[in-house]
């Protein structure tokens, strides 16, 4: 099912969408919000450039942007994947507690706020390029992966990352000595172990936007978690 | 109708802006076609843009747009005009009677020039004068407001859609080297005419997405040099700090971003280089006052080029790109490609990161 979202408001497109079949390629998409928000069962192909709030409250369905997102995609998402063929604004993955969000380029700032997880519900992010500041802000649960492909030198993650965080994991490809973490953050390099929890995702991340993946492993990663040993001791209480 | 003071209304925006750096002339069309797709960031009530370039003919005049709420305010205010300025011409500023714009004030336009005598008696550069003029009349004449005051450029704005609004003011007969534009979404003031964005004071102009926290803290400081709040809104405040910054400060464009937006202490002190954050905590030290917080998304317009600037912590959304000559910034993407479907180079600057784009010399 073909849509041309061109002069199309944001309620008659998802109205569209929710009426078309399983497969829909939306054409000519110039900053409809909301697209596909709460919807399962459908594999939606974008081209153009989609609204903030992109598969926000997601249940399933599966997003495919051939350019760039703007901001909030995936908002609260509960199931499902997205992949963005570019780069991804603001505050991707906002405190989304399950599926996937896998990024060709580079993720503006805060991705993965408040992201969240619940025994078998453990959301995942994968940004390709680099991050911005703020990355994992109150992350409270799921997995996080900045790849830093062609950073170029740059730093992988902007200032601030993993502030106020209190669950989950960040992964870092290659060196985060030039990165300034929060006390509450323990940093290792990832073992083996580590690594198989995550292939599975840096898989189907190679395979959708064609690299090697032996060649994105083979590389260290660092992992930021919190400080499991209380981290806010004497923050709030005296305990 | 209630005014600020009398009302508060807690609430986003929508901005974008267009510049070639070759100087060439663009009409309106383009850019009121760019709020398009950002509708919802607005709520219709103030919608405004300013151009750049557009009075080639009058150049060297100062060119007022004001409003007033009848005849009689604007003939008591053409008295005390003629009392500081050689009025060159005078009009109505042209519109089109559209449903989707009501309760207009008069809108008129005056290009003036300061009348020697008065500078010399007021001992002050024609600037100054200017700008004192625009104060006066904007706290004391209650019904007259001015709310565009610079040399070849202007403000246009309304209570409104800011498509609509570009259609209320025939913004296709307009031709400027570089345009921004404002959709309102009013978080603490009523939307009046004179409340909406561009705020403007000489050829400076603001454009603002965001709700900042530190306005009575700025406010406090700016009026001490003579600058008058009359409008309780941050935009206002940002406007006159930009003035005081570069026009009585001599500070340049990226001086102003890090003392606007400075970064934090913590940043600062990370810092590898010795002589750059010297710097960074003198501009940091002196004009503390100056320090912006809260959300902010800002594209600083000004004869011959633009600022674009977001709050330290990036708390709203700025994307950036080019094509050719043109460099576009917007809210978001989408309103980039309405106006440049190929624009490169896309990118969102970093929190505090100013990008500033400059006319080659001669051209504007």
């Amino acid at each position: 099912m073909l849509i041309d979202a061109e002069n199309m408001d944001f309620k008659t497109l998802n109205q569209k969408i929710r009426e078309s079949e399983n497969k829909i390629h939306i054409t000519g998409c110039c900053g409809q919000r909301f697209i596909a928000s709460g919807m399962k069962d459908k594999e939606i192909t974008i081209d153009g450039i989609s609204g903030n709030a992109l598969g926000a409250y997601l249940n399933g369905a599966h997003i495919i942007v051939n350019s760039n997102a703007q901001d909030a995609v995936g908002d609260t998402m509960n199931e499902g994947i997205i992949t963005v063929n570019g780069s991804i604004g603001d505050a991707a993955g906002y405190a989304m507690r399950g599926g996937k969000i896998y990024i060709k380029g580079n993720a503006g700032y805060r991705a993965g706020i408040h992201m969240k997880e619940y025994k078998t519900k453990v959301p995942v992010m994968i940004i390709g390029g680099t991050a911005g500041s703020f990355l994992a802000e109150y992350q409270a649960g799921g997995i996080i992966i900045v790849l830093g492909i062609n950073s170029n030198g740059r730093k992988i993650v902007g200032n601030f990352p993993c502030t106020g965080m209190h669950g989950g994991k960040v992964f870092f490809r290659g060196s985060t000595d030039d990165i300034a973490f929060p006390e509450n953050v323990c940093l290792k390099t990832a073992s083996d172990k580590d690594l198989d929890q995550i292939k599975p995702e840096i898989t189907e991340f190679c395979n959708i936007f064609g690299y090697d993946t032996e060649e994105i492993l083979n590389s260290p990663f660092t992992i930021a978690t919190p400080d499991s040993k209380n981290p806010y001791k004497q923050m709030y209480v005296a305990n | 109708m209630n005014i600020e003071g009398q009302i508060r209304i807690p609430s986003g925006c929508a901005v974008a802006a267009v510049i070639s750096k070759e100087g060439r002339k663009m009409t309106g069309e383009k850019i009121i076609d760019s709020m398009k797709p950002m509708h919802d960031r607005s709520n219709g009530l103030g919608g405004g843009f300013t151009a750049y370039g557009i009075y080639p003919d009058y150049k060297d005049f100062y060119a007022f747009h004001m409003f007033f709420n009848d005849r009689g305010c604007r003939k008591n205010c053409e008295v005390f005009l003629k009392e500081r300025f050689e009025i060159i011409k005078s009009e109505i500023i042209p519109t089109r009677k559209i449903p989707s714009i009501t309760d207009e004030p008069i809108i008129w336009r005056y290009f003036v020039t300061p009348l020697r005598s008065m500078l010399a008696s007021f001992q002050v550069d024609e600037n100054e004068f200017v700008a004192r003029t625009v104060m006066k009349i904007n706290s004391e004449m209650p019904g007259c407001y001015v709310f565009s005051s610079g040399k070849n450029m202007g403000a246009f704005k309304a209570v409104g859609y800011p498509e609509d609004v570009g259609v209320f003011y025939k913004l296709e007969e307009y031709k400027g080297y570089c345009w921004t534009a404002h959709g309102r979404y009013p978080t603490n003031t009523p939307g009046w005419w004179g409340g909406a964005h561009p705020f403007t004071l000489l050829d400076y102009s603001v454009v603002h997405n965001g709700e900042i926290s530190s306005y009575d803290a700025n406010r406090r400081f700016i009026e001490m040099f003579g600058y008058k709040c009359t409008l309780q809104t941050d935009t206002e405040v940002i406007t006159y700090i930009m003035d005081y910054l570069i026009r009585k400060q001599k500070l340049s464009l990226s001086e102003s971003a890090n003392v606007i937006a400075a970064p934090f202490w913590s940043t600062i002190e990370s810092n590898k280089d010795p002589e750059e954050k010297e710097r960074l905590k003198y501009l940091r030290t002196v004009f503390s006052s100056l320090l912006i917080t809260g959300p902010f998304s800002i594209v600083f317009g000004f004869n011959g080029g633009l600022m674009a600037l977001n709050d330290r912590l990036k708390l709203r959304s700025m994307v950036v790109g080019e094509k050719d000559d043109k460099v576009f910034i917007a809210s978001e993407e989408s309103a980039i490609r309405v106006m440049e479907p190929d624009a490169e180079n896309i990118y969102a600057p970093a929190g505090g990161e100013a990008v500033i784009v400059k006319v080659k010399e001669g051209a504007f």
